[in-house]
This record gives structure tokens, C-alpha cells and sequence, in this order.
């Protein structure tokens, strides 16, 4: 059947004043970073200032501590996207294909972490971790961050095995593979994917994240780059170009991670419209 | 090669019983087809062989060995899914050498496995490719490659031609035939499709809500169902029944219908007179006569190409009959017709075969 083509036309303007939309605070974004101070309220509101500088990018990276947060988050994320994509694997594969005891109260336990305001639980946190020297750390954090993003990246792995047909193991199990051999050869290349994409989910939760690393967290050694951006807050004014040109550097490594992982998470959204 | 022997198996999933004490002996060499409507426990009853499945009770053997706590990959047995379950990141070479590769097997010695599979089956050119890339037969014919290369005990074969449309099944069901001639491999074959059953066993084995009802060559199912599950499942159309009584009076025997009619049988000794029974006949063997003792009401005709269905009541009965006599395909309002005695089957009360 052929689609008519106003149809097309108004399906694809909706599409571009979506992604206007949503792209457009990043324009701002990178607007304000490369407006200098002076033209910053002079100008009115323009969507490009009629002179543009990069002195606020190389204030960010030469003389704040900007390079540590972002060293920091680097180091929090990236470990966290890792241990938690790791686990998650495991849970969400055993979930998927095994039956055991306490299956279920497992399963309901993991969605009740995920029914509390994070609000609520940072004072125990804090509580526990204190003891154990884990504030002020980023280990601590990285604790912190895999606990909370587990039960989640559980149940996204466990739906992208639930799609992999069980034959598959079980022919490479009468091959003569065992069931461990068969989860790293046969089924973990086919949920590329779906770990793709838990990855990304999962780093930019953790590089993002602001309330557990400001709480957790004081001093400048070990704070990460959110935190890292309230100290262009002072007490008088804020320092909008260096906050956004920073800003705009922290984009960089989500992007750069995306578009690492964006050809298995296409692959992942394509995957199953093909029977077979 | 092996025997395989099973001893009052039984599977329960849970309180839920499948399989109820399943015997069966399996010769070196022989094809055994497994047969019966969807959950009757025949594709359960493989798995368990395989290793897939626990066994709640009873003994499986392979090559007079217990093998109930065997991992399927110390089995040492193939098996053809239904899904083909083809791996879909390795190219149809990596697919069947799969199996040698985790054996460790020599690199030559793969070469030339999956080189002589791939020549039995004609899947030389398509060998660098992904399954993705293959029709279902190619897939199909990759699956059975798989199994091949490695020589196993045994073959298992889980309807493994059921998501072919008509016109490949029935090619691949005479390659699969030829293959097992070529390596007398002992098979076991799942199927729901009683064609399948019929042309591929060397033995059948029909089963019916978790029980063997029966184990024959494919002709001795034919000719003489155990049962009223097996007559009616085995032969397309199936087969037609008629509930009545079973009278006898002196050296001869009648079946009373229930509208009043009486058709003249061969006296039975294992029936009482005055039982209930069932009489079968098979679309086929139902004549049709100018001078035949029944009225029929034809309802349908149904032109196969092959031959005719009509489906015509008999006294009150439905009753479908099978010919070859084009002039049927205009029959008339009613024909009539004969049940022959020598091609008659009857069951007693509990569907049981009498002779």
C-alpha cells in the first residue's frame, strides 16, 4: 500500500518539532557557553550572540577543578555501568531461564527498592556508609549507584533474554556445551544489544546523578562533575558561561559512549521484526 | 549407533502428571516415529531422552546405559528442533562444526565433516552464510547438517518439518528418509502429522494423554488400530465410527445403531451379546453400490484432485467416504452404500480392538 504523501509530510513535521523540542535547551546550552560575560545580558534574548568566544571553556579546563570532577565521574559511571551491566546479565539470565525458590518474592523484593523517593533513603545511607568509610569516596558511591540501578537493569536484561528462544541453548547444550558455555557463546553475543544498551542506561544515570553525590560527598577530591557545577553557584552570582560551557564538556563523554554503543542498540530495536 | 531403552518412564510437571509409565525398546538403527495430538507428552517423552527434561521415575538407557543423570552433553546425541534453534551470529559452516569445535576436535577432521555433510545436503554454496540469510528448507537442511557431523547415538528429531509449507515438507521428508537409509542411524521422530508418522517409521508409536496406545510398523497401525484413539488418528480422512450394540444370534453377529438399523458383522469371541461396542470403517474402504444395503444423504463433496470426499449421513450419522469415481462429483441427493465385512473394525465399551 502506498502511503499518501501528505501523510508523510505531517508525520515527519511532527517528528522535526519533536526533536526541536527536545534539542533545544541544549542549543541554549551551548549558546550561553560561547556568549562572552559582557553580551551575556546586554544583548537581550538572540538565538546566537553576535560575537562568540571559548574563553569560559578554557577558564573551565585551566584553572577550576573541573578536570577532577569530570576524572571523578569518568571513574564513577564508567565502573558502575560495568559491575551493574555484569550483574545484571547474571540476575536477569537466571530470572529469565531458571525456576527456583523464592523466584518470586526475589522478583517482588527488587521492584519495592524501586517504589522508595531516593529522598528517604539518603539519611540510612549515609548512616551505614559513614562507619565503614565509604563517604567521601568514590567507591562509595559507585556501592551506592549499582545497588540502586541493579533491580532495573535485572528486569531490561531478563526481557532481552525472555526474547531469545530457548532452543538455542538447549541445541548448544546437546552439542556439548554446558549451560554456562552456552550463556557465553551462544546467548550473551545475542543480547549485545540489550547489555549495549543497559550500559548506556546505566552510565548516564550514574553520571548524572546529583542527590547521593552531594550528600555522600564534600570536598572537591572526590566530587563528581553534577556537584562539580553548583560550585559556579556562589553566594552572589552564578557564572552562567563557565557552567554551561562545562556543561557542554560533560556531554561529551555520553555522546562519545552512545555513539560506541549505538550500532548494537539499532540492532537491538530491529531485532525482533524479523522472524526467525 | 545405539539401542535406547526406556522403563516406565514418568514425568510430572509439578502434581501435574504428563507422562504415565512410558515402556519402549529401541533397536540399533531403527526409526521410530512418536505420534499423537499436541500435549500427549511425545515431544516431552524426546526431551527427556535428550537430557532437557528430568526424569520423575523409571530408567532411560542408551546403549545399555542409565543415562537419567547425564547432562545432554554426555549423552552423545543430535537433535533437529523445530525452530531449526540455528545460531544466528555463526555462518552455517560455524553452525554445524559447533559441536566438534567444543569437543576440540582436530581442524581437519572438522574440514571434512562439515565438508561431507554440507555434500549430502547441498549446502556447499551457502556454507560462509547466516542463517538470517537462508530459506526455511536451507535452515531446515543446516539443522539436520548440525546433527550429521558429529555422528551421534542417536537422532532426535522434534517436528522438525512443521514450520515448512506442504511442498518442502514433503521433499524434505523423502531427504530425511534417503538420509537414514544412507546411515542406519537410530532416529526418534516427534510429530503430530500422521503422513509423517506413516511414511517415515520403521516403527510408530502412538500416544494419547501421557500413554502408549500403541507400537507397530505404520501398515499394522493401519490395519489393525488398537484402539479407537488409534483408528481414529491414523489415516486421513479418519477413520468413520459407529456406537451401537453388539448382538449375537447363533453363528453370526449384528451391530444394532442406536436408530434401529442393524448391519451384519463377523461374530467376534471377545465381545459379550448385548455390549456396547463401536464399529469402524475407513473412508476408503466404504463401497459405493446401486445394490448397497445402506441409504446415504450426501452433504458435501469435497474434490481433492486425487480422489473425492463425500460427506454423507447415514441414518442419522455423519460418515465421510473416500473415492476415486469422478462421476461422484455430481452424486445425486443420496447414494448407497456398502460396509464390507472383511474391512470392518470393531471396539468394545472401552474402545478396546476386538478380533
Amino acid at each position: 500500500m502506498r502511503s499518501k504523501p501528505i501523510l508523510t509530510v505531517l508525520h515527519r513535521l511532527a517528528i522535526l518539532a519533536y526533536v526541536v523540542f527536545a534539542l533545544f535547551p541544549l542549543f541554549w546550552l551551548l549558546k550561553v557557553s560561547v556568549t562572552p560575560n559582557d553580551l551575556l545580558y546586554s544583548e537581550g534574548v538572540r538565538m546566537w550572540p553576535s560575537r562568540t568566544t571559548f574563553e569560559h571553556y578554557s577558564f573551565v579546563i585551566a584553572h577550576s577543578a573541573f578536570p577532577t570532577f569530570f576524572k571523578n565521574s569518568l571513574i564513577v559511571a564508567g565502573s558502575t555501568a560495568v559491575t551493574v551491566t555484569i550483574l545484571a546479565s547474571l540476575a536477569g539470565y537466571a530470572l529469565s531461564r531458571f525456576n527456583f525458590r523464592a523466584k518470586y518474592w526475589i522478583v517482588a523484593l527488587m521492584l519495592i527498592t524501586q517504589m522508595f523517593p531516593l529522598v528517604m533513603l539518603v539519611a540510612p545511607i549515609f548512616k551505614m556508609l559513614s562507619p565503614l568509610g565509604l563517604t567521601n569516596s568514590l567507591p562509595g558511591l559507585v556501592l551506592v549507584y549499582t545497588a540502586f540501578n541493579v533491580p532495573f537493569a535485572t528486569f531490561l536484561m531478563q526481557s532481552f533474554f525472555d526474547g531469545i528462544p530457548k532452543d538455542l541453548e538447549e541445541a548448544a547444550m546437546i552439542d556439548g556445551a554446558t549451560q554456562f558455555v552456552a550463556f557465553r557463546q551462544i546467548i550473551l553475543p545475542l543480547t549485545l544489544p540489550g547489555i549495549a544498551a543497559t550500559l548506556g542506561f546505566v552510565f548516564t544515570a550514574a553520571w548524572s546523578e546529583l542527590l547521593f553525590a552531594l550528600m555522600l560527598i564534600s570536598g572537591n577530591d572526590a566530587s563528581t562533575f553534577p556537584v562539580g557545577l553548583l560550585t559556579f553557584v556562589s553566594k552572589f552570582s552564578v557564572d552562567f558561561g563557565q557552567m554551561m560551557a562545562a556543561g557542554v564538556l560533560a556531554l561529551i563523554p555520553a555522546c562519545l559512549f552512545f555513539l560506541l554503543i549505538q550500532r548494537y542498540l539499532v540492532q537491538g530495536l530491529t531485532a525482533g521484526a524479523v522472524k526467525g | 549407533m545405539a539401542s535406547i531403552d526406556i522403563q516406565t518412564v514418568r514425568k510430572s510437571f509439578g502434581a501435574f502428571p504428563v507422562l504415565h509409565g512410558v515402556d519402549l525398546t529401541i533397536q540399533d538403527g531403527e526409526f521410530i516415529v512418536l505420534v499423537g495430538p499436541s500435549g500427549c507428552g511425545k515431544s516431552t517423552l524426546l526431551r527427556m531422552i535428550a537430557g532437557l527434561e528430568d526424569v520423575t521415575s523409571g530408567d532411560i538407557q542408551i546403549d545399555g546405559k542409565r543415562v537419567n543423570d547425564l547432562a545432554p552433553k554426555d549423552r552423545d546425541i543430535a537433535m533437529v528442533f523445530q525452530s531449526y534453534a540455528l545460531y544466528p551470529h555463526m555462518s552455517v559452516a560455524d553452525n554445524m562444526s559447533y559441536s566438534l569445535r567444543l569437543r576440540r576436535s582436530a581442524k581437519e577432521k572438522i574440514a571434512s565433516a562439515v565438508g561431507g555433510a554440507a555434500v549430502k545436503l547441498g549446502l556447499e554454496p551457502l556454507l560462509e552464510r547466516r542463517p538470517k540469510a537462508l530459506s526455511g528448507g536451507q535452515r531446515q537442511r543446516v539443522a539436520m547438517g548440525r546433527a550429521i557431523v558429529r555422528q551421534p547415538k542417536a537422532f532426535l528429531f522434534d517436528e522438525p518439518l512443521s514450520n515448512l509449507d506442504a511442498r518442502l515438507r514433503e521433499q524434505m521428508r523423502a531427504e530425511i528418509k534417503k538420509l537414514h537409509g544412507d546411515l542406519r542411524a537410530t532416529s526418534i521422530y516427534v510429530t503430530h502429522d500422521q503422513i509423517e508418522a506413516m511414511t517415515l517409521a520403521d516403527r510408530i508409536v502412538a500416544m494419547h494423554g501421557g500413554i502408549v496406545q500403541q507400537v507397530g510398523s505404520p501398515l499394522e497401525l493401519y490395519d489393525r488400530p488398537a484402539n479407537l484413539f488409534v483408528a481414529g488418528f491414523i489415516g486421513s480422512p479418519g477413520m468413520n465410527f459407529f456406537e451401537g450394540r453388539y448382538l449375537v444370534s447363533g453363528d453370526h453377529a449384528d451391530m444394532r445403531l442406536p436408530s434401529g438399523t442393524t448391519l451384519p458383522i463377523r461374530k467376534r469371541d471377545g465381545l459379550e451379546s448385548g455390549s456396547a461396542a463401536t464399529l469402524g470403517i475407513r473412508p476408503e474402504h466404504v463401497i459405493l453400490a446401486d445394490t448397497g444395503a445402506l441409504e446415504a444423504a450426501v452433504d458435501l463433496i469435497e474434490p481433492t484432485g486425487f480422489g473425492i470426499i463425500m460427506h454423507v449421513t447415514v441414518h442419522g450419522i455423519p460418515m465421510k467416504i473416500f473415492t476415486q469415481d469422478r462421476r461422484m462429483l455430481t452424486p445425486g441427493p443420496a447414494v448407497r452404500v456398502d460396509l464390507p465385512q472383511n474391512r470392518l473394525h470393531l471396539f468394545n465399551g472401552e474402545g478396546k480392538r476386538v478380533d
